[in-house]
């Protein structure tokens, strides 16, 4: 499969970051002030990608399902902490951590599973090759989604809580007096999936596919890849939007269909 | 009917009061002294303790969406939710015939809400609230965004719902309105409810 893999020596890699470098200059030319966060970001990416190359190396060649459960579990605790990040206002206590990384976990696990153990099947199947960089995609978009949805929902509802309480004041009850607004923080955490993968192929070639090609793969095999990381991407983000909206949604009513807005918590005070 | 007892929310209560069929009750007091508070509560609106009926209804008996339906409350600012006015009401082309009596044309249940002025927007939240047809109505300071000729129009229409039977509890600031609705006029302060002297009226 790998007939067309070129390998890069480290001299290719000095030689693709003269054009940086050059940029670096030119900021310096001209006071742009640029160079220092350039070089600075530059080398991070640098630093970061060695240590990941390093640490997938190992958990590949020691292959144990436990540390790759462990790896895993920091993932999705890296990820539930940026959820919580993103969001203007949370959900106060342990409540505002545990709606999204718990939805994002049971979304991510669903379609991960199904990904290694009907669709791929490696053996054994949690093999980390393909486990982790699978279980990073997903996560990382299902993330993203519920992080653009919660901080929708809870914006929304401290800005139109007069709208919805005279709804309720008529008699309506918490579903149907939130509904437009459940609505737009849905569409909001589908956005993006929905967005790349109407735009994908046409303005942007995905980088996983593109790095298959590069790697030699034939394109057609890539794209058959493609579309099933989207899928899964897709299903995973849904899943979670959708469960993460409603129950943000339930802790913010309660069962006599009152808004409970003083359980939200603006992150301003402890950043 | 409105019968409330010992409700209690926050530093609130406990609070009770009763509003007999076709019969109103003001309640006054200073400022912060919690009376839209108490409405909210008496609305379900907010968590609190303590009993609330109308003569067909008890709150705890039923769902709180149903309450509601029978105990309307209309809070000092009102809330709209969609573009237009009419899509904020039940029966639009019925309670249409009913905007003069609020002094506003017809014409205005086909309007943008951004093109109301806050008293407007509040006296047609008045009929919005009358379109459930409520046993009883609260009203938080219902007119004191209005002038007075626009004020004795919202007076007459409560006087008339009165007379079909529907109890009112106001929170008002204006001393005379109680009067005018021959409601009797209840002071809170400190959390409890007392009957008002006449020197607390006007100080308020």
């Amino acid at each position: 499969m790998n007939t067309g893999y070129i390998t890069l020596s480290y001299w290719d890699l000095a030689i693709a970051s003269v054009f940086l470098l050059l940029n670096g200059a030119i900021s310096i030319a001209l006071h742009l002030g640029l160079e220092r966060r350039l070089a600075i970001s530059a080398l991070r990416m640098m630093v970061q990608l060695t240590l990941v190359g390093l640490l997938l190396k190992a958990l590949f060649s020691i292959a144990s399902p436990w540390l790759t459960l462990l790896v895993v579990c920091a993932m999705l605790l890296f990820a539930g902490r940026e959820i919580l990040a993103r969001q203007e206002n949370r959900l106060a206590g342990l409540w505002g951590y545990a709606i999204g990384t718990g939805t994002m976990t049971f979304a991510g696990t669903m379609v991960i599973l199904t990904a290694l153990l009907v669709l791929l099947e490696p053996r054994p199947w949690w093999a980390p090759r393909y486990a982790l960089p699978l279980f990073g995609m997903i996560l990382g978009n299902t993330m993203n989604g519920i992080s653009l949805a919660l901080d929708t929902l809870h914006r929304t509802i401290l800005r139109e809580r007069r709208a919805i309480e005279a709804q309720l004041l008529l008699g309506a009850t918490r579903w149907q007096a939130a509904r437009p607004f459940l609505r737009a923080s849905l569409r909001t955490g589908f956005m993006p999936i929905v967005n790349a993968m109407a735009a994908t192929g046409v303005v942007s070639l995905p980088g996983m596919m593109t790095g298959q090609i590069l790697s030699g793969v034939d394109p057609q095999e890539a794209v058959k890849y493609q579309i099933m990381i989207m899928f899964l991407i897709a299903g995973s983000t849904g899943l979670g939007v959708l469960l993460a909206t409603l129950g943000s949604f339930l802790r913010l009513t309660d069962e006599r269909h009152r808004l409970r807005p003083e359980r939200l918590r603006s992150a301003a005070p402890d950043r | 009917m409105l019968e409330v007892q010992d409700l209690k929310r926050l530093h609130i209560g406990p609070v009770s009061l009763a509003v007999p069929d076709g019969e109103a009750l003001a309640i006054t007091g200073p400022s912060g002294a919690g009376k839209s508070v108490l409405l909210r509560a008496i609305a379900d609106l907010d968590p609190n303790e303590g009993h609330a009926r109308t003569q067909s209804v008890a709150r705890e008996a039923v769902p709180a969406p149903i309450w509601r339906r029978h105990l309307g409350y209309l809070p000092a600012e009102s809330g709209w939710w969609s573009e237009h006015v009419r899509e904020h009401f039940r029966h639009p082309e019925e309670t249409r015939a009913r905007l003069p009596e609020i002094l506003m044309p017809e014409a205005a249940m086909d309007w943008e809400v951004a093109r109301l002025s806050t008293g407007e927007r509040h006296r047609l939240a008045l009929l919005r609230a009358l379109e459930i047809g409520p046993e009883a109505l609260m009203l938080d300071e219902p007119t004191s965004m209005l002038d007075r000729k626009t004020e004795a129009a919202v007076e007459a229409l409560l006087a008339r719902e009165m007379a079909g039977g529907l109890s009112l509890l106001i929170v008002t600031h204006d001393a005379d309105q109680p009067a005018r609705l021959g409601a009797p006029v209840l002071w809170l302060e400190g959390g409890r409810l007392a009957p008002a002297g006449e020197s607390e009226v006007t100080r308020a």
